[in-house]
């Protein structure tokens, strides 16, 4: 009986080993011309078309601007929603000598902290946060974060010009994370008609792609003609707006593969700045202390249209009109706090 | 603003959301009932339905037929439930603890694959909603009941078919007994492992077509780890269901109009804080469970591991 358990338990672990996933390395590290090596630790995929992705992008695009593997290494560990998996990562990759250890997400914050204190010698960076630990004496943190009702805003100008039941729908993960953008997206809409209904629901999970899908079915039975949503659970509701043929404003990651026939635009999320400047100041010895905000004005958010469908020139100049706004400050999305 | 929840439009689209919601947990609880009725416990069914996902969405996405990726899930659902039973069964692990192993691996070879043929989140034309000619023209019922994609047929058409197997065949006879007492089934000529190899494989098919039901029917996408845990619920739904067919469409039809409900009620912005209107579904179920609970009767042998002589 015993070694029937054994031989069991031996199959799966085999099994495991053959398709452990998320955590790989790129590019090798030697003694001479060793490559930049960051580490970053994410509560989703690299393929979320979301938050995640968004990052990994960036990175990916540093790397080849950079001249690849061999000037900048990186290693990742996805799928890490739960903390204590994270915060295990996050002092694995500092313990292994990483010059950047990035811990992609909110909720990492004390890990990092921690994490910081005990490796001083190694850069860490963490957002959405504008927290880099100065007040507590830390100073190898960085601090980032995307200033999301920017494009929030425009979006809603554009939702709001689509919209012709001037109903729209929005499917957020969890009430206070998504705030940021969807009072930006609700402020957009109103400033263009301010009598337009827009219907918020949250399906209380960063992942429920099936909560969101059908989240996605009652905005439409209700009336909405436009959505848009956030976080990794969008792929459902965008999979519905698809099949429905339902414009969908899209926000963090190009998510125009899902619905190519329905995704209008895309608030991208551009850290590759960020992630230079990073580095930059990393070389010349200055291990944190800087917050960073992606804003359009820094280049840090993009607003991209999909080029393979119609879309009238003035929804366009409407969009493009409301990004200058925001640039020069003439128009202020801002309802809110810091942080998202 | 609680006026605009009791309107006619708006309850006819909470119960079609709600016939809608039930389906990936009618499927998978469904499978899971023959397991459980067999004695066998099966946590790995949220591995299983997002294998039956991927195979189903990656099938469809390479240009088949919709059906066909039905096909592919149900024979990966198949191999896995016989890869549980070769560790339950034959091997005799603990069901629980092998269980989670199944639910991991399949987590795990799901993504791998997943990024490996595919690469990245893409969308392929999944099942349209087939309106049943007359049916569907009935007064709200119509648009309630017959106003679904072919999945959500099936899952329905499940529970009767099940029922009958279990309740009104030779096999269902076998796996009421094997469940019960493996002994005295054996000693009567039944083959336990047999009988329970048979389950895990009904259940493997029904788990990984619940996954394709949310692949190329609800979403037409596939995700990394895109079930969420709803394998888990829906083994929960089976106790809930008191091991009885109709308890578990029971059970998944009030799991899924709860969660109906708290999305209607957000998206009508009716004034329920949106944390306790996500918090009503699980509420809910712990509610029903706690007052269900004494009348339940499980099957006597469900995860214990049969080995003659012993």
């Amino acid at each position: 009986m015993l070694i029937r358990i054994r031989i069991s338990m031996l199959i799966f672990l085999l099994l495991f080993a053959g398709c452990g996933g998320g955590d790989e390395e790129d590019g090798e590290v030697d003694a001479e011309g060793a490559p930049f090596r960051v580490a970053i630790v994410m509560p989703s995929s690299t393929t979320d078309i979301a938050w995640s992705q968004s990052m990994f992008d960036s990175l990916t695009a540093v790397q080849a601007e950079m001249g690849g593997e061999d000037a900048l290494s990186i290693a990742y560990s996805e799928g890490m929603f739960r903390v204590t998996d994270a915060s295990a990562a996050i002092r694995d990759y500092a313990a292994e000598g990483f010059d950047l250890v990035i811990a992609h997400g909110a909720q990492y914050g004390n890990s990092v902290f921690e994490v910081a204190s005990d490796f001083t010698e190694t850069s860490f960076a963490w957002g959405t946060s504008s927290d880099t630990g100065a007040e507590r004496g830390i100073e190898n943190v960085f601090a980032y974060g995307a200033v999301a009702n920017e494009g929030g805003y425009v979006n809603g100008v554009v939702a709001a010009m689509l919209s012709e039941n001037d109903v729209i729908g929005v499917i957020g993960p969890v009430a206070g994370d998504a705030k940021l953008y969807i009072d930006g997206f609700v402020r957009g809409v109103t400033d263009v008609k301010p009598d337009a209904q827009v219907n918020i629901s949250y399906t209380g999970s960063f992942s429920d792609t099936t909560l969101a899908a059908e989240a996605a079915h009652v905005h439409i039975q209700a009336g909405a003609d436009v959505l848009t949503g956030s976080a990794q659970q969008v792929v459902g509701a965008i999979g519905v707006a698809n099949e429905n043929g339902v414009a969908w404003l899209g926000t963090q990651s190009d998510q125009i593969s899902l619905g190519p026939d329905v995704v209008v635009t895309n608030q991208i999320y551009n850290w590759a700045n960020v992630i230079t400047d990073m580095i930059a100041k990393i070389e010349a010895g200055e291990l944190g202390g800087t917050a960073y905000k992606l804003t359009f004005a820094n280049d840090g958010l993009r607003l991209e249209f999909n080029d393979s469908i119609e879309i009238a020139d003035e929804v366009k100049e409407a969009a493009r009109a409301a990004i200058e706004d925001i640039k020069s400050g003439v128009v202020d999305p801002v309802l809110l706090e810091d942080d998202e | 603003m609680f006026d605009e929840l009791f309107t006619i439009s708006t309850l006819i689209g909470i119960l079609h959301s709600c016939v809608r919601l039930a389906t990936p947990y009618l499927f998978a609880s469904l499978g899971e009932t023959f397991g459980q009725r067999s004695g066998v416990l099966n946590l790995g069914v949220d591995g299983i339905m997002l294998m039956g996902a991927f195979f189903a969405f990656y099938v469809v996405f390479e240009g088949h037929n919709l059906w066909v990726g039905v096909l592919a899930a149900i024979a990966i659902g198949v191999m896995m439930g016989l890869l549980k039973a070769f560790v339950s069964v034959t091997m005799q692990s603990l069901q629980g603890i092998s269980g989670i192993g199944l639910y991991l691996f399949g987590l795990g070879l799901s993504s791998l694959l997943f990024k490996t043929l595919i690469g990245s989140v893409e969308g392929v034309s999944g099942f349209r909603q087939l309106a049943i000619p007359f049916l569907s023209d009935i007064p709200g019922l119509g648009h309630i009941l017959f106003n679904h994609n072919a999945l959500v047929y099936l899952a329905y058409l499940m529970v009767p078919v099940s029922w009958f197997v279990i309740n009104r065949t030779t096999l269902g006879l076998k796996i009421r007994a094997v469940g019960h007492n493996p002994e005295a089934a054996d000693t009567l000529g039944v083959s336990v492992n047999g009988v329970r190899y048979t389950t895990m494989m009904i259940g493997g098919a029904l788990a990984a077509v619940a996954g394709a039901s949310l692949s190329i029917g609800l979403q037409n996408v596939f995700q990394e780890n895109m079930t969420n845990g709803l394998g888990f619920i829906a083994v929960a739904l089976v106790y809930f269901g008191s091991w009885r067919t109709i308890g578990v469409l029971g059970g998944s039809l009030l799991f899924s109009l709860v969660n109906a409900l708290q999305l209607w009620v957000q998206a009508l912005a009716i004034p329920v804080p949106s944390e306790i209107a996500v918090m009503m579904p699980y509420i809910m179920t712990i509610v029903v469970l706690a007052f269900t609970a004494r009348q339940i009767q499980k099957p006597a042998a469900l995860a214990r591991s049969y080995e003659r002589g012993e």
